[in-house]
């Protein structure tokens, strides 16, 4: 059998765009683990966006700032090994339904720890609507996140993508 | 009890020589034999013809009857397909096509949903034999061909998984622990997340083993729910072979290579011709504009994130140029 190749941070190979007609920046192609490689510890980075939708791709290394979300919102680990800590805040939403995206918290919100749970490559978590959550990794790895466009979200397309 | 009227199917009494069902939907015949299905419409007072290879009609449409007729445009190939208006089908033969256009010779028919699904689900049921997956590559399965011998009614009547949050959730979907790790997925770890929930949290917090689920996925090209944040929805699929249709979206989609290797060939949606190819690998990300239809070609078994927005106005809005087909401006 093949192997299955899975990029991380160490070992990708971005992939390229043979164009016929039209500009290949139509095509807002780039590569996660080169992306991550290049950003500061859990800068969110949107890497795919659809209308207010978005997916962010996240350097996790270190601790992260606590954050929370009016919605849910998805982490996938593709490289390293990433624990999120879960806090249900005591006095209630700590962001309103008519706030999208993922808010930065100034510090550890007060509340009852939830427990964590401990994602290593291709795993998937659930991060519920007004949990806060920290990421915390040793050593470098790639979260994708799935939520909506937020205060915290970073666009630099021409610096990531083919064109 | 089920209160969906019954569909009129009209089909023939099966061919002496073949055994198959011919089956007429309005003014389209569609009729196959030992190797080929042959698909007849009216055109400017003529009938027209075209053909397919029995295995590729039949893998595109186990697509289009599984997927509801997906978003957009379904293109079994470059001349005939399906475009789903949600409650109403097109069904259509060159529409797409510069020279078929140009030509005068395409017809396009509207159908209610349920008489094109109900007509779908018959000639995949009378035409795909014993032995035969319509779903799966090409190397797990028999052939397509010759006269009418058994059916495979357990392998058409799969459909796309529905997910509400995440799959593995109380009440939702559920995960793929009975299902065998498919062979070209051997080598993926099966260890599932560690969950620590603190006590009276346990229903609240959720993680599972998103590849050991795709590498048990027993269908190709299948594009179904893994997460739901409002209207953006994460559809991870196993790839391989090719993509059996050509689709052309009615809104943007993006994909991203979670493992392997799919080249996809890209061209304008309206008339069919060529406008790119992009190879992407593991990590890799594009979008698929509004204005092309595009289909995959993944040597080996891959792992592909698809990745919809299901907002229902969003056909309309893209058809009237109020969005653009490119989701990013740089």
């Amino acid at each position: 059998m093949q192997q299955t190749r899975l990029g991380s941070l160490d070992d990708f190979q971005k992939g390229s765009i043979e164009i016929i007609t039209g500009r290949a920046e139509h095509y807002v192609m780039s590569n996660v683990f080169e992306v991550a490689s290049r950003s500061k510890p859990y800068e969110k980075v949107v890497v795919g966006k659809n209308l207010k939708y978005v997916i962010e791709t996240l350097r996790a290394e270190g601790d992260s700032p606590w954050f929370v979300a009016s919605h849910d919102e998805f982490a996938i680990t593709l490289d390293g090994e990433i624990k999120i800590h879960f806090v249900k805040p005591a006095a209630g939403p700590l962001v309103g339904d008519d706030v999208e995206g993922t808010v930065r918290l100034a510090g550890q919100p007060e509340g009852a720890s939830m427990g964590y749970v401990l994602l290593r490559r291709g795993h998937q978590a659930l991060l519920p609507a007004g949990a806060a959550y920290r990421f915390e990794a040793v050593k470098p790895g790639v979260v994708l996140q799935q939520t909506i466009l937020g205060a915290c979200s970073v666009e630099k397309w021409a610096e990531i993508c083919i064109h | 009890m089920n209160s969906v009227p019954q569909q009129n199917v009209t089909a023939t009494d099966p061919n002496p020589v073949t055994g198959y069902r011919t089956f007429r939907l309005g003014d389209f015949e569609f009729s196959r034999d030992a190797y080929f299905v042959t698909v007849k419409w009216p055109s400017n007072g003529q009938q027209r013809s075209h053909q397919m290879d029995a295995d590729d009609f039949l893998r595109a449409m186990m697509r289009d009857v599984a997927w509801g007729f997906f978003y957009g445009w379904v293109n079994f190939d470059e001349v005939i397909g399906t475009r789903n208006h949600y409650g109403r089908v097109d069904l259509y033969a060159g529409a797409y096509n510069a020279s078929f256009r140009e030509a005068g010779a395409d017809y396009t028919q509207q159908f209610d949903t349920p008489l094109i699904m109900a007509t779908f689900k018959a000639i995949l049921k009378d035409w795909v034999n014993e032995g035969f997956d319509p779903f799966a590559a090409p190397e797990e399965t028999g052939s397509a061909f010759g006269p009418k011998h058994g059916d495979n009614i357990a392998a058409i009547e799969r459909s796309r998984i529905a997910t509400k949050r995440m799959p593995g959730l109380d009440g939702d979907s559920p995960l793929r622990d009975d299902l065998p790790v498919n062979r070209q997925f051997t080598d993926i770890t099966q260890d599932e997340p560690e969950i620590h929930a603190a006590p009276g949290f346990e229903r609240e917090l959720h993680a599972f083993n998103l590849f050991k689920y795709l590498s048990r996925s027993d269908v190709t090209w299948n594009p179904s729910v893994t997460s739901v944040c409002k209207q953006s929805l994460f559809c991870p699929t196993t790839e391989e072979f090719t993509l059996p249709v050509f689709h052309g979206n009615d809104r943007v989609e993006w994909f991203l290579q979670l493992s392997d290797q799919i080249i996809w060939d890209v061209a304008d949606k309206n008339t069919g011709e060529p406008r790119a190819r992009i190879t992407m690998n593991a990590g890799d990300i594009a979008a698929m504009p509004a204005d092309i239809r595009h289909k995959g070609y993944s040597q080996k078994r891959s792992m592909l994130l698809v990745w919809e927005n299901a907002t229902p106005d969003l056909p309309k809005r893209y058809e009237s140029g109020e969005l653009p087909p490119y989701p990013v401006q740089m």
